[in-house]
């Protein structure tokens, strides 16, 4: 298997979905049908939809206590109107918070690509759904089209933050969750490669910097930078702006910049955020 | 790397390899003692020793040793989980020589008088990678359904194990033989593309030269 977006666009003659979920049935020693494969997919879902939902509550604090509690903060505020940004993006981000603030406090969560950047695609897929209706097929043939993008990046750049700094993470997440956004609101797959290297761009030398080695600060606040990302990607791909810079070139601009940055800045929890003063207490 | 391994996994946060590769390596740890865990030393180095504490990596560890899957939200309380089924254990970090920054070595006692020592990194995104059994050098993941056999070196072993494999229309998708020294102690790891059915793992545990045969599945 060719392990480029450009080979993926080829093979898929527009239906992205289909052609992952051929390469999962290839790879899967478990799964022997697209019917097994979607179910767990389903089930994916639900795990989404339950980690944005114990995540909004009031109460949560994390195992060290440095998060918790800021999704609800933020939905109230999104609901009381004291925010600017409206209510589509103001629901997306409090989910973001959501998911990732579950995550922190050891709740169940999906890795999607990692759990340092779990509340990305969640945030985005159920407040999209929550706006437009989308059926849960829908959305599972959005985590398809996210996966296979993702699955790119894993193989020729890196989805770890140890390795590629958070770029790799939450970089990727947001490249993935752009691509799912196009295939949601009716883009082709040429936009939702193309919307994959907005946000990839946008992310480009993010930092991987937590303090006190721990997934939760930055890296909470960061799902909620992504989302916003991703969606302001996915708009220009689907208004018809076209990116300059093929994707899998981008892709591979991340794996460059990932190999040069320095191991304080790669989940060491030395540089950046971790090394704020007030944080090294 | 597959599609699932970035939709996923399914876990308990809040980190894929302080958390639910540590709880993996508690789990495969309590599969190859072959029985209920009594007493675990646990031992944390690098990155673990540092952080196990805020990642719950101590948590993780005993739940996978009490049998818990990377997705069981008894993971957070499974220190309780370990008080109430009697599992005692200890955490200390270790510094070791060349190893990965996130490695643990599990001493673990069964309740019918088994012992199993595992040394394991998490190496990312919840995998793992067991380095020693039994102070001896292995190297398996665990990825795929994979059978672990402990035998003796002895002419033929080999031979036995595919052959069984054979007459059970099994294949045999990759097989690593490790072994301390001529006719001492060996380890057979053979990653399979299917599951064995409980008969053949009977028959396999009947033979003379083996002496421990694990059946490492959905970690």
């Amino acid at each position: 298997m060719d392990h480029s977006v450009k080979s993926l666009l080829e093979q898929a003659g527009g239906n992205i979905a289909a052609i992952a979920r051929q390469w999962q049935l290839q790879n899967d020693v478990h799964a022997q049908s697209v019917e097994e494969l979607d179910a767990y997919m389903h089930e994916v879902l639900s795990v989404m939809r339950d980690s944005a939902v114990k995540g909004m509550e009031k109460d949560l604090r994390s195992v060290r206590g440095l998060t918790g509690g800021n999704a609800y903060k933020l939905m109230e505020g999104v609901k009381a109107g004291k925010t600017a940004g409206g209510s589509l993006i103001g629901r997306m981000a409090a989910r973001a918070l959501a998911v990732a603030e579950c995550n922190a406090a050891m709740g169940r969560i999906v890795a999607a690509p990692t759990a340092g950047a779990c509340g990305i695609l969640p945030a985005v897929l159920l407040t999209l759904q929550e706006e437009y209706g989308y059926t849960d097929d829908q959305l599972v043939n959005a985590l398809y089209v996210a996966g296979a993008f993702g699955l790119v990046i894993a193989h020729r750049a890196s989805i770890s933050g140890a390795q590629g700094g958070c770029q790799a993470e939450c970089g990727s997440a947001a490249g993935m969750a752009a691509a799912a956004i196009v295939y949601l609101k009716g883009g082709d797959a040429a936009q939702a490669a193309d919307a994959c290297s907005f946000a990839l761009m946008n992310l480009l030398g993010l930092v991987c910097d937590p303090v006190k080695g721990l997934v939760e600060v930055p890296c909470v606040f960061r799902n909620v930078g992504a989302i916003s990302i991703a969606l302001t990607a996915a708009d220009m791909a689907l208004s018809g702006i076209v990116c300059p810079i093929p994707c899998d070139e981008v892709i591979d601009a991340m794996r460059q910049v990932g190999d040069a940055l320095p191991s304080s800045l790669r989940e060491t929890g030395e540089g950046g955020c971790a090394g704020c003063p007030s944080m090294c207490k | 790397m597959n599609l699932f391994d970035i939709i996923g996994p399914i876990m308990i946060g809040p980190s894929s390899s302080h958390t639910a590769g540590a709880a993996r390596i508690g789990r495969v740890t309590r599969m190859l003692l072959g029985e209920e865990v009594k007493k675990a030393e646990i031992y944390f180095h690098g990155s673990f020793a540092k952080t196990w504490e805020g990642h719950g990596a101590d948590r993780a560890v005993i739940g996978g040793l009490l049998g818990l899957s990377v997705a069981d939200e008894r993971m957070r309380l499974s220190r309780e989980l370990a008080a109430e089924k009697g599992m005692a254990y200890t955490i200390e970090p270790i510094q070791l020589r060349e190893a990965h920054p996130n490695t643990v070595i599990i001493n673990a006692f069964g309740a019918g008088g088994k012992q199993v020592k595992v040394q394991a990194a998490s190496v990312g995104g919840g995998s793992i990678f067991v380095q020693y059994l039994n102070d001896m050098e292995v190297g398996f993941s665990g990825e795929r359904t994979t059978l672990i056999i402990q035998h003796r070196d002895t002419p033929g072993a080999i031979a036995q194990v595919s052959q069984m494999l054979a007459w059970a229309r099994m294949n045999i998708a990759t097989m690593r033989v490790f072994r301390e020294d001529k006719g001492g102690r060996a380890v057979m790891a053979l990653e399979l593309d299917s599951v064995p059915e409980d008969k053949l793992l009977t028959s396999l545990r009947a033979m003379d030269a083996f002496e421990n045969v694990t059946l490492l599945e959905k970690l």
